[in-house]
């Protein structure tokens, strides 16, 4: 993270959800620019070069898609867009188009603040070009240099796709990473749409690391939409 | 309806509607009211044409008058005052000075038609309704237009001008008015096929008379500036005749006088004006089947209008009547026709005695006089059998009769004789052949009996063949029976002679009781035959009623009215039926009809051209189509159906053989079966809206139930809410950070459950709107729990959980959102039916084709009425009204699990608590894997790095 506070841009065209979201970041260390329209948001993002972006899908004048696509066409600023339940199609969309993660309305502070922790971190960790070595979350440790798996000190034997699925995830760790995403990274591009592979050898992975595969704590499902990796 | 509509919008503006308010205000103040029925009727009258062009009639006593200069000179007025005046049809006839002023104002180009070889220049009734101008200016109202126009009148051209809304200018000569055809056929001694309804000029808003002295119009025919068609120049030259021309002109005179008169009375209604008003009179003529109709009908018409009185035609009829042949029938129904055209009121009595029929019904009307014919018949005849006339005068008391000579030979046959029953030479044939039989028959008994016996079996032969082959050969048979006789039977045998003189009385009498005897068979059978008819077509009708009244629903009352139709008439039947937009479409398609009842060839697809045919039908409430006067040209006869609330639909009928609606007997039953199906088909389209207001009712009480039960679930945790972030803004500083907290986490629980509450509603809102929708999907049934579960993560913290599930991975077809919204809807039941602390246990089992999955608590449990209304809508566990929710989480999981192709159900757990069970089929095989068998750690996978 860089020494000043970080920049955030809402764009969000309802003032109370600009209040709430002004009062709960600057509080914690974040300083806020506010549009309340998509134009005024891009001229923004051209003016201010914030370090974040939270984005309303639902926007009177510009598609909030259409940002995410315009942004990215320059731009690796990181983008969480905002939508309503239900909308999960749109979700996939805008993280296809190039979104970073994403938050049903209604949401709470705490889910908001580590959705901007994970996503300003992994930016910071592409800025620099580092890469871990060790992935830790509760019991489960993953020695990405020597390709070992331990739950709680005991080492875990995964096939090369698991682990391939493992490691995908923790590459976005904290982040949501789309059913089709997976699919192309560890299946490559033919499998994009059997998305039973997925959600088989991620049954698989869960009986492997995980203590109650039916109330995971660490491989979560983002229904419709895809998988998160907890990271705390 | 709608598209007539439309079409009148176009000049809406372009005509000015005569304000009714004022005449009821004029009423209003004059002390002398005016009889309000009237006015009313007037008021209706005028509204219900509310943009109907106006029609300006210049009106001749002959041709040559000046008429059509005076309509183009008229034109040229309206044009100069800035009207968009258009020539639609200028007949010039080469008249320098009317070519002149024909050729300053815009003609629409004439129509060609080409038929058999000729070609014919005819008025554009399209272009103009295209073309649409305020005023046209049509020519000759009473031309007959060629074969294949849409109306055969031009009359009927300019009707459907003024429906579009447009005005019209047009000529008449008297010799074409409908009423005065025949009086003017027996003064000049031309008949007149060109006619115009007298309602047509009547109705006309303005009619002027353009008058020229018979002196100056023979001066004008001398100088050669009257058009003479080459054809009739023989009749023009009788026509031409001065005493002719004075008779007519006097004819066009007094019509003229008796228009204003009709004028003056409107005047004087409308302006209270009540002194002279005319005792109400009301005419009733009694018609027959003879020529002698036509013409009491036309007198009567006269009468009726001088009087301004209503009048009332009646047919009576008596047995004689039923017994008449067809043809003469058919006359009588076409001269109640011409009657209903001239504007009478028709009216069919039956009854033993015409007289006495007549009379009792003319009481009953209040009728003031009563029109009948002269007796044609000889004086003796009328001594023997009484005259209707004489019964009719004698017993009239305060009615006046009137008598009105028949002169048959002017009147021109009314219709082409459409049927004769003549028999066939078969049966002329088979006739012979029953006398050659009798012959044998009486040869074989000559021997043994008496000449007497043997004229007994001739006559049981003509009596055979009067029964079974009609009046001509029953004739003929009893012709050749008695020559017959005479040659075999009478000495000298073999011969026609006689030797005795005696035998002529017996040849007579014979042939007298063998006519008798045949007359009254073949009556027998007529009246055999018109009962049976008779019947079978009540017995249709009724067979159609009767379906009718069972069958329920639109489609089975049009499959009725179809296969009812289409047998009765040998036709092929089709219903059309108006859309949203008032366009016509044929009900279904032909391959929608076929089915149990309906078959192919019961039914047709109208092509485009009738299809306009059936919507002109439509708009114009009006019969049209095959062997109709209008848009003749049509494949099939179209009839609208016509029920109390306007037209429903039209019916076409394709008839297999083409003249099978020549007769207006068939006609007629048509019309009763079209109006029959009319009828039904608006009960059933009033059915259908009464069961569409009564779901909307149903709906509406349910939304208010669900308004109320919703408004009180929202409100409380809003209560809730507002109560908890107030007293932290407002107390900040005196509570302690214990109780701040506590309120905070208050404030979030209850925003958090009516999250919940809100989602539920959207998605029993989109549940109702459109059904469930599923995508099922192969996906681990831990997957979905685990979903759930976390969804409701902070909820569950006080509540120790179980999961039992398949070891291994079990794949189910199933939506993943919907499910996830069951198990979460069921385990918050369970959160909010049971104390804290109390376990919930979630237990899945699979077999071979189904799984089925447990959420059990230990909480209070279900009664027995609960466990069976647990899943309807807005239900709520009434030990539990305290607590919150509308009631919609289970009803959800119903409708979901269902469209699953599932089942849920409540049980009460034996050791106590509820467990709530939902099974979904296993169906289809789960998608292949490829099998991964290579377990390793630690080494890299080929396909892919970290």
């Amino acid at each position: 993270m860089t020494e000043r506070e970080p920049v955030i841009l809402v764009i969000e065209d309802e003032p109370p959800i600009r209040s709430f979201l002004r009062a709960s970041l600057t509080t914690h260390g974040y300083q806020l620019i506010e549009s309340a329209t998509g134009q005024e948001g891009l001229d923004q993002v051209v003016a201010q070069r914030p370090d974040m972006i939270l984005l309303d899908l639902g926007l009177p004048d510009i598609d909030g898609l259409e940002i995410t696509r315009r942004v990215r066409e320059w731009a690796t600023i990181p983008i969480i867009v905002l939508s309503a339940r239900g909308q999960e199609q749109d979700k996939i969309t805008a993280l296809n188009a190039g979104a970073d993660d994403y938050l049903t309305k209604p949401f709470g502070v705490a889910e908001l603040l580590a959705r901007i922790r994970v996503s300003l971190r992994h930016a910071a960790r592409i800025a620099q070009g580092s890469q871990e070595s060790l992935f830790t979350v509760g019991t489960l440790r993953v020695d990405l240099t020597r390709r070992r798996v331990f739950v709680a000190d005991t080492e875990i034997h995964l096939t090369p796709i698991e682990y391939t699925l493992l490691t995908t995830l923790i590459r976005h760790a904290g982040k949501v990473v789309t059913q089709r995403q997976l699919l192309r990274d560890v299946w490559g591009p033919a499998y994009a749409t059997e998305t039973h592979y997925l959600r088989v050898y991620m049954g698989q992975l869960r009986h492997k690391i995980e203590a109650n595969p039916a109330r995971p704590r660490y491989l979560m499902t983002e229904p419709g939409v895809g998988y998160r990796l907890a990271i705390e | 309806m709608l598209s007539k509509a439309n079409s009148n919008q176009c000049c809406e503006l372009q005509t000015e509607k005569p304000p009714p308010q004022l005449v009821v205000l004029k009423a209003g103040m004059s002390d002398q009211r005016p009889d309000p029925d009237a006015l009313l009727a007037r008021v209706q009258a005028e509204e219900a044409h509310p943009a109907r062009g106006k029609l300006k009639i210049f009106f001749g006593a002959s041709a040559g008058v000046g008429k059509t200069y005076a309509m183009l000179d008229a034109g040229h007025e309206q044009r100069a005052a800035g009207v968009d005046v258009v020539g639609g049809y200028i007949e010039t006839h080469r008249r320098a000075e009317t070519e002149a002023l024909a050729h300053e104002l815009t003609i629409l180009p004439r129509r060609q038609v080409v038929y058999r070889g000729a070609t014919f220049e005819e008025f554009d009734l399209d272009a103009a309704l295209a073309r649409c101008p305020a005023l046209i200016l049509v020519d000759e109202l009473a031309h007959t237009n060629a074969p294949d126009s849409r109306h055969p009148k031009r009359w009927q051209d300019v009707e459907e001008l003024r429906d579009s809304g447009i005005n019209v200018y047009t000529t008449v000569n008297v010799q074409h008015i409908e009423s005065l055809n025949d009086v003017i056929a027996q003064i000049t001694g031309v008949i007149v096929r060109e006619t115009v309804p007298d309602h047509v000029v009547e109705q006309a808003d303005e009619v002027e008379l353009i008058d020229l002295t018979p002196d100056d119009l023979l001066q004008r025919l001398k100088e050669g500036k009257v058009y003479i068609p080459q054809q009739a120049e023989w009749a023009a030259h009788n026509f031409f005749r001065k005493g002719n021309l004075i008779a007519l002109r006097e004819l066009a005179l007094r019509f003229t006088a008796d228009r204003v008169d009709a004028q003056m009375q409107h005047y004087r209604r409308d302006h209270a004006i009540t002194h002279t008003w005319p005792t109400h009179e009301r005419l009733l003529v009694g018609i027959g089947p003879g020529p002698l109709g036509v013409r009491l009908v036309r007198a009567a018409r006269r009468m009726a209008a001088a009087m301004h009185a209503e009048w009332i035609v009646v047919v009576v009829e008596t047995p004689k009547i039923m017994r008449l042949p067809e043809v003469q029938r058919d006359n009588l129904v076409q001269t109640l026709r011409l009657a209903e055209q001239l504007g009478a009121e028709t009216v069919t009595l039956s009854g033993q005695r015409a007289s006495e029929t007549i009379l009792n019904y003319a009481q009953t009307r209040n009728v003031t006089k009563i029109v009948m014919g002269k007796p044609a018949r000889p004086r003796w005849k009328e001594l023997i059998f009484g005259s209707t006339v004489d019964e009719v005068v004698r017993r009239s008391g305060e009615i006046d009769v009137y008598v009105i000579t028949g002169d048959q030979d002017a009147v021109p046959p009314l219709a082409p004789r459409l049927i004769e029953r003549t028999s066939s030479w078969a049966a002329y044939g088979w006739g012979l052949l029953v006398v050659a039989l009798c012959t044998v028959l009486a040869g074989l008994m000559f021997p043994y009996f008496a000449e007497a016996n043997l004229i007994m079996t001739y006559l049981l032969g003509i009596v055979l063949v009067a029964a079974c082959f009609g009046r001509g050969p029953s004739v003929l048979a009893a012709v050749v029976s008695v020559a017959a006789f005479d040659f075999f039977f009478v000495p000298p045998v073999l011969t026609l002679a006689v030797s005795d003189v005696q035998y002529g009385l017996t040849f007579a009498v014979m042939l007298l009781v063998a006519l008798m005897i045949s007359t009254m068979a073949v009556r027998l059978r007529q009246q055999a035959q018109a009962a049976g008819q008779r019947e079978q077509r009540i017995a249709a009708l009724y067979a159609m009623s009767r379906e009718f009244a069972g069958s329920r629903g639109i489609e089975k009352l049009l499959r009725a009215a179809v296969r009812n139709i289409s047998a009765t008439f040998d036709s092929q039947v089709v219903i059309l039926l108006p859309s949203a937009t008032g366009q016509l479409q044929a009900w279904g398609d032909v391959t929608d009809w076929l089915g149990q009842t309906v078959s192919e060839t019961m039914v047709f697809i109208p092509d485009n051209h009738d299809q306009g045919v059936a919507q002109w039908v439509y708009n114009h409430g009006r019969m049209a189509g095959l062997g109709t006067d209008t848009l003749a040209g049509a494949k099939a006869l179209y009839l609208p159906l016509i029920a109390g609330r306007g037209p429903v639909g039209v019916l076409g009928v394709r008839p297999v053989l083409l003249r099978r609606f020549a007769a207006p007997e068939q006609l007629h039953l048509l019309e009763t079966f079209a109006s029959q199906a009319a009828l039904a088909l608006e009960r059933a389209v009033l059915a259908d809206e009464a069961q569409r207001a009564h779901v909307q009712i149903e709906t509406e009480r349910l939304r208010t139930s669900l308004l109320s039960a919703v408004s009180h679930d929202l409100r409380t945790p809003l209560a809730v809410i507002t109560g908890a972030t107030s007293s932290l803004r407002e107390g900040a500083t005196l509570l302690d950070s214990a109780l701040r907290d506590e309120l905070a986490q208050t404030a979030y629980e209850e925003a958090t459950r009516l999250n919940r509450l809100v989602g539920n509603l959207l998605d029993m809102t989109r549940i109702d709107a459109d059904g469930v929708q599923v995508q099922k999907e192969w996906q681990p049934l831990e997957e979905v729990v685990g979903t759930a579960l976390a969804r409701l993560d902070e909820q569950l913290r006080d509540h120790p959980l179980t999961t039992a599930l398949p070891h291994d991975v079990l794949l189910v077809p199933l939506d993943g959102i919907l499910i996830e919204q069951v198990l979460i809807n069921l385990l918050e039941n369970a959160i909010k039916y049971t104390p804290a602390g109390s376990p919930i246990d979630i237990a899945a089992t699979a077999t071979q084709d189904t799984v089925t999955v447990a959420i059990a608590d230990r909480g209070p449990g279900l009664s027995p009425s609960d466990e069976q209304r647990i899943f309807e809508k807005f239900y709520r566990a009434p030990s539990t009204i305290s607590r919150n929710g509308v009631g919609l989480g289970l009803a959800i999981c119903h409708a979901i699990i269902t469209a699953h192709g599932g089942r849920i159900w409540a049980d009460q757990r034996p050791d106590g608590g509820a467990i709530f069970r939902f099974t979904l089929p296993l169906d289809g095989t789960p998608p292949h894997i490829d099998p991964e068998t290579d377990v390793l750690s630690g080494q890299l996978p080929p396909s892919a790095g970290p």
